[in-house]
């Protein structure tokens, strides 16, 4: 399947979210994105399953400008976000360009990626006094509103290293928030996590999905949320997008073979 | 005994003149070290291949090269191009930038273990590059090159008894002095060695034992734990 199937049609004046047009990302020989194309619409909640080493990390990194593509182009809201425009062509992006563009990008990372050496709400502060200019005041009171959303105010002042997995996550979607981002990624967030903290931090994505105007793209292997939570399901398989559809139809009843492989694959070993 | 006794009545306060020039000596170079640590550590990690052979060369000919012979140059060979320093100057310059160069080693190697993930995340929350390091990394960098800082003041410390080869009147000068004039060798040498020992002790290794400590509560850390 291709685009030519993308439930959500866009009209050329309301440009998606996020576009990727023909991208390419190699390591070496290995291609891990394949001549990609993926629109996702404003506020549109995508879920990204397939097998390890599919590609999955990598649309996202790119997205976040984390990795440098080797082909295509990928756009923020219409605007090129891999590349700028220079005398009429696209060339790639300046530092400066790729600052002003993934201001809208928040991510949230398997391993939360907390600074150790700040106190909850300092990880919080952080970026909006540094990277935004946010006074302190308004930065602490953004941050505690964002830690009392995701249940959490009571351990401001502590280390990360006190808390639990399930904390540490909670605390990094706060802080992605506080930039107050229009795009948030989600890379397989809770597999690092024990078991029984899961749903708390599947909770505050659910809620940021019901409350917020959130474009979100989830990586996930958890079926059941994608399935729950998702406008639209991506299947990948080897740097391609092999099947995409709404959760239902895509998780119920795939038409690919690689995807009921998969899918058959992951709910067995639930 | 009682003839050392009278030994340190006589001389005691030459050693202590000695000792706060010592001092004087190993706190500057220790200044000078860790900035050229810091600066040669950040070139060493650059994108541009210039800006890292500059920090390479650098590196390479103050650790290949002997201290002493670096002192010499420093005082006796640069005037000869028109840059005299003071023999106190040119002692602590030569021995701070000795250190420096291991110290950028340290830098550099307390930088990249700090986990590939925090540099990503400061990128992700759109930190500038600048306040990527000096916010995140650095701060992290620091625990880790501490314990290692220690040792290379301590080794600083000792460094600086070669200064008095260019007269610069320390605490390693004044034993000299001190032995010339009386002969007293095992007198003149054991005190001054054991200066230099209780200055690395209860000075050096007490003080970075502090800032570790600092530290680790900064990273919510009990001591010790
Ligand atoms: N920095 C890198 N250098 C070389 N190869 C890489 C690098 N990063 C990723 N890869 C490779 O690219 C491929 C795709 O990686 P990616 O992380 O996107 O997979 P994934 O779908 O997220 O897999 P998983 O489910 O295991 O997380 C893998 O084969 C991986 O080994
Ligand atoms: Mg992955």
């Amino acid at each position: 399947m291709d685009n030519d199937t993308h439930p959500i049609r866009l009209r050329e004046t309301d440009p998606p979210a996020v576009r990727f047009s023909q991208v390419s990302k190699h390591y070496g020989d290995l291609t891990v994105l394949d001549s990609l194309d993926l629109d996702i619409a404003a506020n549109e909640i995508v879920s990204i399953i397939g097998p390890s080493g599919s590609g999955k990390t990598t649309v996202l990194r790119v997205l976040m400008t984390l990795e440098p593509i080797d082909d295509g182009v990928i756009y923020l809201y219409g605007q090129p976000l891999t590349h700028m425009e220079r005398g009429g062509i696209l060339v790639q992006s300046s530092d400066a360009h790729l600052r002003k563009m993934r201001s809208d990008i928040g991510m949230v990372f398997q391993h939360f990626n907390l600074f150790p050496h700040m106190t909850v709400i300092e990880n919080c502060m952080e970026a909006p006094v540094q990277a935004l200019g946010l006074s302190k005041d308004e930065a602490r009171e953004r941050s505690m509103d964002l830690l009392t959303m995701v249940g959490i105010a009571d351990k401001a002042g502590q280390h990360p290293s006190r808390l639990s997995g399930g904390q540490q996550q909670r605390v990094a979607i706060a802080r992605a928030l506080a930039m107050r981002p229009k795009v948030m990624l989600f890379d397989e967030v809770t597999s690092a996590l024990d078991p029984e903290v899961i749903g708390e931090v599947l909770n505050v994505i659910r809620q940021l999905a019901g409350e917020h105007d959130l474009t979100m793209i989830i990586v996930t292997h958890q079926m059941g949320f994608a399935r729950e939570i998702s406008d639209r399901v991506c299947f990948f398989y080897e740097g391609r997008i092999a099947e995409q559809g709404p959760p239902d139809q895509l998780i119920g009843n795939p038409q690919n073979e690689r995807t009921r492989m998969f899918l058959s694959a992951v709910l067995d070993a639930d | 005994m009682e003839r050392y006794l009278d030994f340190l009545v006589e001389y005691g306060p030459r050693f202590v003149d000695g000792t706060i020039v010592t001092v004087q000596q190993t706190v500057l170079a220790a200044l000078l070290a860790v900035a050229i640590a810091l600066v040669m550590g950040l070139m060493k990690l650059s994108k541009l291949f210039l800006v890292r052979s500059v920090a390479t060369t650098y590196i390479e000919i103050f650790r290949g090269t002997s201290l002493l012979i670096q002192l010499f140059w420093i005082f006796f060979v640069l005037p000869l191009f028109g840059i005299t320093l003071e023999k106190f100057t040119a002692g602590f310059i030569a021995v701070g930038m000795n250190l420096g160069a291991y110290g950028a080693e340290v830098v550099r190697g307390a930088i990249i273990s700090v986990p590939r993930g925090q540099y990503e995340v400061a990128i992700a929350l759109n930190l500038s590059p600048y306040k990527r390091m000096t916010r995140i990394i650095l701060p992290q960098a620091l625990i880790a090159m501490l314990p290692p800082w220690g040792n290379l003041f301590i080794e600083l410390l000792k460094g600086t008894a070669l200064v008095a080869l260019i007269s610069v009147t320390d605490l390693m000068f004044e034993a000299r002095q001190i032995n010339g004039t009386t002969f007293l060798s095992a007198e003149a040498f054991g005190t001054a060695l054991i200066i230099y020992y209780l200055l690395a002790r209860l000075l050096i290794s007490p003080s970075m034992l502090a800032l570790e400590r600092v530290m680790a509560r900064k990273m919510g850390r009990t001591p010790g734990g």
